[in-house]
Formats: C-alpha cells, structure tokens, sequence
C-alpha cells in the first residue's frame, strides 16, 4: 500500500506553502501558461535566457500541493542550465515520477527532485508534478501554452 | 398543461409498504459494489453526482436479457425480437410513470442527459433559433447544458444570456425575469446543481417563461436519482435524465418532450428505425418517440434502466429524498464543523452534495488523502467551470450522497478529512 508519507515528504510540503521564485519576471524572453483541465491547476512560467542558458525561472499560479511544491523546486534547479540539460532533466524527472527508474540511484543529477519519487505510487498525481515542467518545455519551444493532460 | 397518467403501474409494488422506513442496511446489501475495500479500508463512495453504483437488480436485469431475450427490435417477426421488443417498450412505459408523462411516446431514449439536451438543441433549437434570437440558462449549469446552446448560438448568430446567482448559489430569480425578453426562444436550467446542490425554483422559473411563451428544458440529472419528479405538475416542457446517475446502466438517457413539439420537431438523426418509407427521391419520417430513436438503440440499456427505476419506486423516491436530506444536513453540520473548512453552495434549498474548500490545501490533495482511507470524493471544477469562477474557487471538493451512504461514512469523511489537516499542518 502506497504511504501518504511517501507523496507528502516535508521538503514538498515545505515548498507547497513558501514556494521560491514565485514572481513574475519583468519582459521576460520567454513565457508560457500550463493548464491541467482535470484538476484546473494553471500556472504561468517566466524564463529570461543569457545566450543558452538559463539566467532566471521564475512561476506564478494555483495548484495543488503536487504541482507547487514541483514548481518551485524546478526554478531552483535550473538557473543556469542550457535548455538541453533541462531537457534531460525533466526527462529523468519523468522517469522517476512515472516508476520507469528502478531506483534512485539511476538518476543521481536529479539531487533534491528525487525527492517526487513517491508519486510514481499515485498514478493521478504525476500530472501534477510535471505541469511545470511541460510548461517550461513550452515556453522554451516559443508555445504560449502547455497542458500536461 | 396535461395532468399525469393514473395506471396501475405509477403505484409502487408491494415492497414499497414493506419499506415504509428506511432501512439502509437492507439497501446496502442490494449493492454488490459497496462490499470493496479500497487501500485496505471498506469503500466510502462519495462520488454519487458524478456516477451512481447499481443494486443486483440492475445487473442482473441485463445478464437476463443477453441470456434470454436479446434481439433487435421493432422489425423481426420472430419470437425473440418480439420478447426484446415488448421489453424495450415496457421500460419506455416504466419511465414514463417514473417521470409521469402523459404518454409513453413523450419518453425518447437516447445515450445520456447530455445527448438528450444536444439533440433538443439540434431540433427545436434549430428550427426556433435564429439570427439575434436569445437562448436563457442560468449561471450554475453544467457544461452540458451550456456548450450545446454556445453551438447553436454561433450557428444561428443568436445570443446565450445567463441568469446569475448569488453568493450562496442560488438563482436570482428577478434577474432572471428581467433577462426573459422578447427574443428569448428556449430556457434551459438544472433541476438541481451538480456543483453546488442547489434545487432551482423550477414551478417559477417555468410560469414566468410559460407567461411569455418559452418553452422551459429542465436538465434533470441531478434530480432524478434524488427527488420524485413530475413533469406534469411541473409543467415543463422537456426533461432530461442519465441512466447511470439514476442507479441504472451507462449508455443510456431520457428525454421527455411535450408531445405536441416533439412531432412538429425535425428528426436528430437518419438511419434505421426513425423512418417508416425510405426512396431515393423521399423519406417519410416514423411517429415519435421513434423518430428520434435512429439505429438500433440500447436494448439492454434501456431494459436496465427499468430495472433501476422499479428498484426506485419500491425504496420510494420521497423516502430517498427525506433520507438523503437528512444525510445532507448531518454532513453539513460535521463538516463546516472542521476549522478551516468552508462550504460552497449554501442554498436554502439544495439536495445530495457537499462542496467544500479548505484553507491552504487544494482539493486534489484532498482527494488523494481521502482516497487512501477508501473514501472516493469528486474534485476539481465539477464540468461546471462557470459557477467555479462566480463564486470565486478554482476547484473544490465534493462529496455526493445516495441512498445507500450512512451516518458512519460520513463520520469517515470528516475523519479523513481531519488526517488532511494532519498532513498539511
């Protein structure tokens, strides 16, 4: 039986009720709003570049405690980043929060997002956890909007 | 206009003077469905707006026709197309006492309240709408009985104009007065709020529009399973209900329509059954009810859905209806006891759902809390997104009540829902 515990670590918990770069950027160079219809979760992701990389990420928007905490932590993780490298990250961020890694291990640059791994024992959640990240994808691709559904 | 029809088959059977109390223990044992566990706790489910469970009668009305009686209808000359074919009609029959029309040709079986308010929309609409015309429904509907009505408007350049509610969402009925104007072809309302549980003030809603000559479609899938309804007295001029929101099979809905608009009404769709001649040149179009049944229809469906409805008049719908009123009210009183919880949807008169919000905490949380104590609870916008945004919450939570929940469930609700003040503390 899946453990409560398990989806609600303290760390997500935390970030749910004080997420970090909650803020809108001023002209920012990219932009893009996520939409889940099923649960109505929306957020806006703000992305400001420095050549290929990402110089500030920043959300705004109501969710669940999921795709907050989800948020927020993705912002942290990628200031810096080129867009490849975020790519590869949400790609290993999915496999864990979807159960496709054995273990944690497998994806040791994944540091404090490993954090999403008990999601994968609740199969309606994991739209929740990569809402942001879908968004993010959007707005760097130039789409103005993204639906994890 | 027309008063309902008294045969011997509106009494309810004998069973219902057994039942002359409610005893929810026996109704929980006519629910194979209710002995789950779910995450290793007995299943509390509080999903009943979005779909009700079906007692054994249902399951096994419909095991039955597949092993005894199916055939297609209305067209072989064979014993078993005739045993399908009386049963199809009969439970046309059984809805219409359910409903107490005045014919059983005013009972048009389609495959959801959904598609009985398209179809509705696509006829009448069609031929009554047209370009500057305005189509009235009310601020709490389902997406169901808004977005059939956006596509008619586009399409015939006409006018949605909306009856707003107040803050404890219920309809201003002088509002809705006002927007009831010369242009005004059609109403559509909820007979009772998927969202909130709000029961509309259906006998003024329909003598205002009567009084100017509108006729009034009542989108009663709420209602159905919750209430005794009688189109008659109400005096409305199209119903619509869901099969399986009303204790029987998926697949299957209702639409009643006032016999005389229903003939002067073009066909919904073309196919088999609906026509009595075809040639090339020219197509005569079958009588009602089966000019709107085009194809062969949900034989079992429908077989099921009588099943339902007679396992309903045996419990009998006043008995339900007081039931889950004290259901109601008991819920409301324990959960707006829980700081931080806060109610949506506080009408005076509202029936079988408890909306709920809690304060730093999103309803999908909620849930998914709830669910690991075996309790399943709707969240999110409900297919209701309008109301949401007028009353000013992004999703909630909303636990909906049949006659077969007890006391002891929603006392697990409200302990579930204080491990969700736990968790989030």
């Amino acid at each position: 039986m899946a453990d409560l515990r398990d989806l609600y670590q303290e760390l997500i918990l935390e970030h749910s009720k004080a997420p970090r770069n909650y803020r809108e950027l001023n002209r920012p160079d990219h932009k893009a709003e996520g939409y889940n219809p099923l649960c109505g979760d929306r957020f806006t992701v703000y992305v400001n570049m420095d050549g290929d990389s990402i110089r500030d990420v920043s959300f705004q928007g109501s969710g669940c405690a999921i795709s907050k905490a989800s948020a927020s932590m993705m912002t942290q993780s990628l200031k810096g980043k080129t867009k490849a490298e975020a790519d590869a990250l949400f790609n290993d961020f999915h496999q864990v929060v979807t159960g496709r890694a054995s273990n944690n291990g497998d994806h040791p640059d994944l540091g404090k997002l490993a954090v999403f791994s008990g999601v994968s024992e609740f199969p309606a959640r994991v739209k929740c956890a990569t809402l942001a990240w879908h968004t993010l994808q959007a707005a760097l691709e130039g789409k103005q909007e993204a639906s994890s559904e | 206009m027309t008063t309902a029809a008294k045969s011997p088959l509106s009494q309810p059977p004998a069973l219902h003077e057994v039942v002359s109390h409610f005893d929810v223990e026996s109704v929980r044992a006519d629910f194979p469905i209710l002995q789950l566990r779910a995450h290793g706790h007995p299943l509390v489910y509080l999903d009943n707006a979005a779909t009700a469970q079906k007692p054994r009668a249902v399951i096994d009305a419909i095991v039955r026709y597949y092993e005894t009686e199916n055939a297609n209808i209305h067209r072989g000359v064979h014993y078993l197309s005739e045993r399908a074919t009386e049963e199809y009609e009969t439970a046309r029959k059984v809805v219409q006492q359910f409903l107490h029309a005045a014919r059983p040709s005013e009972i048009i079986f389609v495959r959801s309240a959904t598609e009985a308010i398209n179809l509705v929309a696509q006829t009448y609409g069609r031929v009554h709408v047209g370009a500057n015309d305005e189509v009235l429904i009310t601020a709490m509907e389902h997406h169901s009985n808004i977005v059939p009505w956006q596509l008619l408007c586009e399409e015939r350049q006409a006018r949605l104009k909306v009856a707003p509610i107040n803050d404890r969402g219920e309809l201003i009925l002088e509002e809705f007065e006002r927007l009831l104007g010369s242009r005004t072809r059609i109403v559509a309302v909820a007979h009772v709020s998927n969202a909130l549980g709000t029961i509309n003030p259906l006998q003024s809603i329909i003598t205002m529009a009567h009084a100017r000559n509108v006729p009034v479609l009542v989108d009663g899938a709420q209602a159905a399973p919750r209430m005794p309804v009688n189109v008659s007295d109400l005096d409305c001029d199209f119903y619509a209900f869901s099969g399986h929101k009303t204790y029987g099979p998926t697949g299957i809905g209702v639409l009643y329509g006032r016999q005389s608009l229903l003939e002067a009404m073009p066909p919904y769709q073309g196919g088999g059954d609906m026509i009595s001649s075809v040639t090339f040149e020219k197509t005569i179009f079958n009588k009602v009810p089966h000019k709107f049944e085009a194809g062969t229809p949900d034989m079992s469906g429908a077989v099921g859905l009588r099943a339902a409805v007679e396992y309903l008049n045996r419990v009998g719908m006043k008995n339900i209806a007081a039931y889950e009123h004290e259901l109601l009210a008991y819920a409301t009183e324990a959960v707006s006891a829980i700081p931080g919880v806060r109610i949506i949807g506080t009408a005076k008169n509202k029936t079988g759902v408890l909306s709920f919000v809690m304060a730093g905490v999103h309803p999908h949380d909620i849930g998914t809390i709830l669910d690991q104590e075996g309790i399943a609870i709707r969240t999110g916008h409900h297919c209701a997104q309008p109301v949401m945004e007028r009353l000013g919450v992004d999703a909630t939570a909303r636990a909906s009540f049949a006659l077969y929940n007890t006391k002891q469930e929603i006392d697990s609700l409200v302990r579930g829902i204080q491990k969700v003040r736990e968790v989030f503390s």
